[in-house]
């Protein structure tokens, strides 16, 4: 089974057993580098696939939460590299699926074929990458694909009917499903008119849906539920961390 | 960057530059450019480039710019020969006055075009960002002009260095926010514009300053600023009796550079952009982008930027908010590497002291960004004595006294002269 493909079985089981797979986001190294791998295990404990953030510079498309989170990890000397270091470390020990949501420069730094081998290797079945449209990520996806890593698109509730079609067909692993035309951490609840924006995208994907953006209590996730396969959640968690809580009881609330 | 390209790959491009090929369909020039933005903004970036092909040409659309140009902004600016200065570099010195220009600076071409460009496509509102404030003061102003309401984001650390341009902004009914994320100067301004841009995609126009970011913006704020290259090519032949040997322009994301040069292209001139040298030549010390930069991808272009060996972007240093950025433009970056312009840089006290020496000379108090194509130009003049120098002199320095306080000058030149 190709990575990509993996990913798809993970969201599909989750969400077959009468809620949304549920995607956790933390963003790699924070708050403290030492603590990654063990909340790592903790939250891949929970979640079905795990979302892993590589902090970055200039993070456009996010709000505060995760922007600060990804100053104090770069302050604390997380890079790339370094995450893919501590993935190898504990090899085998993570069986949940693990993407990586990075803006692109990273990445171009770090070399595409060099990426698509570590991440392999690493256990990462998929790239979420905000700044990248579609129309610009030929090289990339073509590194990914030959290791059957995925390039998850995303789309909007501002993309065009014919786009969403296109992008639904393009993506690799699922479809990630931005709720709202904003950035992430938003808070201001999920729109009225959902449920038909996300059957739309499930009607145009062949792989499972997973919805993100603003979502941030066990009734988001449970509405989430009834259009899509899976339920990502960022910001929400990554506040549980910056307050030194349980991130593991706080996901296992989101589901209970 | 210089090996980039063979001879005749490097000549190719430039023919194609100017044949006007650039950029291409893909927002390209050359390798550099293209459009790296979040999927929300795509249909509207969309929405743009097809609102730029219909309108930016468009005889009517011309016809209201120009006239705004005229009668509103105050063009043509002056060239003026800087008589003493001339004397005392040895050399032929005209000064390409975008000082003159409407609220200060040639910032004032690009946001009236947009403006204009804004109202004709439907736009509710108006948003900017601004490093040194004074695309922020144009866009509020011309935002008047057309009746959009705009909201300008502004660093925080910039708010305090030119605190005379954030009651500007006011005054003419803008809002501004300040930015305490990231750098607190135009980079994180520039990123935070796009945030709010993606709450609203449909109903805000953002009318980006410099030739930077996702394509067209390149493409259309060089076609808005190509007016300040035109006119002064115009008025060397009229008044100097011929083209310069040289032309000198500061470079922070590269507006009033790509402006005064791309009309130049053709010509036998040698084109020189300063970049900021900061205080020193490491990385973090300066904002010497193409000098000291690599490639990568930030803010929506594959362009020339300042990071590290893991891709982050790295905060620059420099005296001028206005050339304080860790990218550049995606056709300087390929003005660069075919080698038709040079780009080197100026520290912050040779600009400080380029300031000076304008001041006490031609009685013209220069903006800090423009005082580093000053420094420039003088040390040309002192390695190539009797050249014709061309200096575009971006903006003018009102904006920097809360600055320049802090640096009181060294000789009172009038008096000791």
């Amino acid at each position: 089974m190709k990575a990509h493909e993996r990913l798809s079985a993970a969201i599909s089981a989750g969400a077959a057993s009468g809620r949304p797979a549920l995607v956790p986001f933390i963003t790699a190294g924070y708050p403290e580098p030492a603590d990654f791998l063990s909340t790592l295990k903790d939250i891949a404990s929970v979640g079905d696939v795990v979302e892993l953030g590589i902090p970055f510079s200039d993070p456009m498309a996010d709000g505060m939460t995760i922007q600060r989170s990804s100053f104090v990890a770069l302050q604390k000397g997380v890079s790339l590299k370094w995450i893919f270091d501590q993935l190898d470390s504990v090899s085998g020990e993570i069986d949940t699926p693990l993407v990586m949501m990075s803006y692109l420069n990273p990445l171009l730094a770090f070399g595409y074929d060099a990426l698509a081998e570590r991440a392999l290797a690493a256990g990462v079945c998929g790239f979420i990458i905000p700044d990248l449209p579609f129309e610009e990520s030929e090289d990339l996806r073509v590194a990914l694909e030959a290791r059957g890593i995925g390039l998850i698109q995303l789309v909007t509730p501002a993309t065009p009917d014919d786009r969403l079609q296109m992008l639904c067909s393009a993506s690799k692993g699922f479809v990630y499903a931005v709720t709202i035309t904003g950035i992430t951490g938003g808070g201001v609840g999920l729109p009225a008119d959902l449920a038909d924006y996300l059957k739309k995208v499930a009607s145009y994907s062949s792989i499972p849906v997973c919805a993100g953006f603003g979502i941030r209590s066990a009734s988001d996730v449970a509405a989430i539920g009834s259009h899509a396969s899976g339920a990502i959640v960022g910001s929400a968690l990554v506040e549980v961390l910056e307050e030194k809580g349980d991130p593991k009881a706080f996901l296992s609330g989101l589901i209970a | 960057m210089s090996k980039m390209f063979s001879a005749d790959e490097a000549k190719r491009l430039l023919d194609a530059a100017i044949r006007g090929e650039m950029p291409d369909e893909l927002g390209r020039f050359g390798p550099f450019g293209g459009r790296y933005v979040p999927e929300t903004l795509v249909p509207a970036f969309e929405r743009l480039e097809e609102g730029v092909r219909q309108h930016l040409h468009d005889p009517a659309f011309q016809a209201e710019f120009q006239r705004e140009l005229h009668e509103w902004v105050g063009r043509p600016t002056a060239l003026t020969f800087a008589k003493r200065l001339s004397e005392a570099w040895g050399a032929e010195v005209w000064i390409k006055r975008e000082d003159l220009a409407h609220t200060g600076a040639h910032k004032i071409n690009n946001a009236i075009g947009q403006a204009l460009l804004a109202k004709r496509l439907g736009a509710k509102r108006v948003i900017a960002e601004t490093g040194a404030g004074q695309h922020g003061v144009a866009s509020a102003a011309a935002c008047a002009r057309v009746g959009l309401p705009c909201t300008v984001y502004m660093g925080a650390v910039d708010m305090e260095r030119q605190a005379p341009n954030v009651d500007r902004m006011y005054r003419l009914g803008a809002e501004v926010v300040g930015v305490e994320s990231g750098d607190k100067t135009l980079r994180a301004a520039i990123d935070e514009a796009m945030r709010a841009w993606v709450t609203d995609p449909d109903g805000i126009f953002y009318i980006l300053g410099s030739a930077v970011g996702a394509h067209p913006y390149p493409y259309m704020v060089r076609e808005l600023q190509a007016v300040i290259g035109k006119e002064a090519r115009q008025q060397m032949l009229d008044q100097a009796g011929g083209l310069p040997d040289v032309a000198f322009a500061c470079v922070g994301g590269g507006s009033n550079a790509i402006g005064l040069f791309y009309p130049l292209l053709a010509d036998d001139i040698e084109l020189i952009g300063v970049e900021a040298g900061g205080v020193g030549d490491g990385l973090g010390e300066n904002a010497a982008t193409l000098a000291t930069g690599t490639p990568g991808v930030l803010q929506g272009s594959y362009t020339i930027i300042l990071q590290d060996d893991d891709g982050q972007v790295q905060e620059t240093q420099s005296i001028s908010a206005g050339l304080d950025y860790s990218g550049v433009g995606p056709e300087h970056a390929l003005l660069q590497a075919i080698g038709r312009v040079n780009y080197i840089s100026a520290r912050n006290d040779e600009a400080l002291e380029a300031l000076e020496e304008l001041c006490a000379k031609e009685g013209i108090l220069t903006a800090l960004e423009t005082s580093h194509a000053f420094a420039a130009a003088r040390e040309y003049a002192q390695e190539n004595p009797g050249k014709r120098i061309l200096i575009g002199n971006s903006g003018r320095g009102d904006k920097d006294m809360p600055t320049l306080t802090k640096y009181p000058p060294r000789t009172r030149h009038h008096e000791s002269a």
